[in-house]
């Protein structure tokens, strides 16, 4: 096993590397010019020249990119042209309010989801099943800036319950913080149910079809047992990879849904250092989503392996 | 080897309810959106301060907006959008990812470790933020949207083309191809992807639902279609403002793309259906 984590770590980093030159060609192509962009459109071309020399834009570009990874791999994320401050505090803050918001959802989302699955697979064919179809098929085929609408228009339209937007810290207070949580949360956990208890569902009423459950029931194991301690395990297997998924397309989600309720959290400054060409911020973003994507993947891997004993180390890597 | 072995092993048999639906509701969607310059009761773009914020009514069926714009001839034109949307993005990863598929499957190697560890580097970046990454570099249009939907889904039409080829590879035919010492591009384009081509319309129709959802989210950012437009993205938008007091306006457009997102999921997960018979008798199970 130590080898395996250890092998998994290592690719990790490697595509991490990778996202780092991807993300640094693919802003580097940009038509501004960032020498322009710090002294204004009508700038002295004399004093856009020192800068650019200053900065280093006259490099090549490999030499430009090994300067920033070097930076960054000390700890630098750089300075964010727009704001004028370093970029890691900033982006921590961020982070940090979408990581809330995130694991909160991905909580419910694992909770909920897997309990309609469940009780859908148990139910299976009857009304409480194709209820649940019904309602995950919706969540799914709907963007969630649009259940964000929706979520708005009933909370804090008409029933009023909830802030409409806008976030407050914790330090104001648990509720008014609590409340700013909750209609984002909703939004993205019911746009993001759908995968989890539709798999969770067709692989329980697989699971619940196979000998060795007929054999637990056989046995004289009350239902309950042979639900929770024999299939659940196994059906839960594939549902464990969807969730990591889950996990990156929840921080795909975060950028709509900041945007809509106004969220100050990582998909926001994304959104914000495009609408405004701040590329230092915007790379360094884009970098930290995928870091915690690459870890979100390789948790889900390692929970794997260990649900499943059966998995060949070695193999899966390639 | 032109007809598909996976066509041939499919009887005849009757649609699927599930199939039925979709097509019914996705063929009406397309009608109505090409029709749309036609049936539209009023001008889609014309501004007109007397007829601000009106509720629906028998003129104007879904309201109108806070231009006194007609809100159903809107999210007519709006229709026309989200389908190029959804089709010129998918075509684009088509065109890129299945030759890449083809080729990592066929070859295998390091060609094939080079191309998937490639695709494994995109796909470790969230879709929307990989797009937002391509449209951050050029000011926004919608055709630059519908190019970075199609690239950030080459991909995952990568893998499942190469996946797809890696069991076609095997089959005699292959074999025979390679006998008669047919070049790689015959034996690709001419064996291999035509019996691959069902299992990969079932994965392009799907995707043609994530093209659409993905450019209206980027739409929606203001990354996609610009005013005056009317795609369903951008509509929404800019309806977030009015959502206390003109609410039709937002809602229409979501609804609409409910509809064509859940009728050609229908269409897709019926197709795979009929098309993959191993599937079939586990969802007839279960």
């Amino acid at each position: 096993m130590a080898r395996y984590i250890l092998r998994r770590l290592l690719s990790v980093a490697l595509v991490l590397v990778a996202v780092s030159i991807l993300v640094f060609a693919v802003t580097s192509i940009l038509p501004a010019n960032v020498a322009y962009l710090i002294l204004g459109q009508f700038a002295d071309p004399a004093q856009v020249k020192v800068l650019e020399a200053k900065l280093g834009l006259n490099d090549p570009i490999w030499q430009q990119y090994l300067r920033w990874a070097w930076a960054i791999v000390q700890g630098n994320l750089g300075e964010s042209m727009l704001m004028n401050r370093p970029i890691a505090p900033l982006l921590f803050e961020a982070i940090s309010r979408s990581l809330v918001l995130a694991s909160v959802s991905f909580v419910l989302i694992a909770v909920i989801g897997i309990g309609l699955g469940v009780a859908a697979a148990l139910r299976h064919g009857r009304p409480l099943d194709h209820g649940v179809s019904v309602g995950t098929y919706l969540g799914i085929a709907v963007p969630e800036f649009f259940w964000a609408i929706v979520v708005i228009l009933i909370f804090a339209s008409w029933l009023g319950w909830l802030p409409s937007s806008g976030y407050e810290p914790l330090a104001t207070g648990f509720w008014i913080w609590l409340q700013h949580l909750i209609a984002p949360t909703i939004t993205l956990v019911f746009a993001h149910l759908a995968h989890v208890s539709r798999l969770t569902r067709s692989s329980m009423i697989e699971v619940l079809q196979s000998p060795y459950v007929t054999a637990a029931r056989a046995k004289g194991l009350p239902e309950r047992i042979v639900v929770m301690r024999h299939a659940l395990r196994n059906a839960l297997l594939p549902t464990i990879t969807v969730l990591a998924l889950d996990f990156g397309r929840l921080m795909g989600g975060i950028v709509v849904i900041e945007t809509v309720f106004a969220y100050p959290g990582l998909g926001r400054l994304i959104v914000f250092s495009i609408q405004n060409r701040d590329l230092p911020t915007l790379q360094a973003s884009i970098l930290v989503v995928a870091a915690i994507y690459a870890i979100a993947n390789l948790l889900a891997d390692l929970a794997y392996a260990w649900l499943n004993p059966r998995i060949r180390y070695d193999r899966s890597i390639a | 080897m032109a007809t598909s072995a996976a066509l041939e092993r499919a009887p005849r048999k009757p649609m699927s309810a599930q199939l039925k639906a979709g097509l019914l509701i996705t063929s009406v969607i397309v009608l109505l959106g090409l029709l749309a310059p036609w049936i539209s009761p009023h001008p889609w773009d014309t501004i007109s301060i007397k007829t601000r914020f009106l509720p629906p009514s028998t003129t104007y069926w879904l309201g109108t907006d806070d231009f006194g714009r007609d809100v159903f001839s809107r999210l007519l034109m709006g229709t026309r959008l989200s389908l190029a949307m959804g089709i010129s993005a998918t075509l684009i990863s088509l065109a890129i990812g299945v030759p890449i598929g083809l080729a990592a499957g066929y070859f295998r190697g390091r060609t094939d470790e080079l191309l998937m560890r490639s695709a494994d580097v995109l796909m470790a970046v969230p879709p929307i933020m990989l797009g937002l990454l391509v449209l951050a570099v050029t000011p926004p249009a919608i055709w630059k949207t519908a190019v970075a939907v199609g690239l950030v889904y080459v991909p995952p039409i990568a893998r499942v083309t190469r996946s797809v080829t890696l069991s076609i590879v095997t089959e005699d035919f292959v074999q025979a191809a390679r006998a008669r010492a047919e070049g790689p591009a015959w034996i690709l384009f001419r064996e291999i992807l035509p019996n691959a081509w069902p299992a990969l319309i079932v994965e392009a129709s799907l995707r043609v639902t994530y093209a659409i959802l993905l450019g209206s989210a980027l739409s929606f950012l203001g990354l996609g279609a610009q005013p005056p437009s009317s795609d369903w993205g951008l509509m929404i938008a800019e309806a977030r403002a009015f959502i206390d007091t003109a609410p039709w306006i937002a809602l229409s457009p979501g609804i609409a793309m409910c509809l064509l997102v859940v009728g050609i999921n229908l269409i897709g997960d019926g197709a795979r259906e009929r098309l993959d018979p191993r599937l079939k008798t586990r969802t007839a199970k279960g």
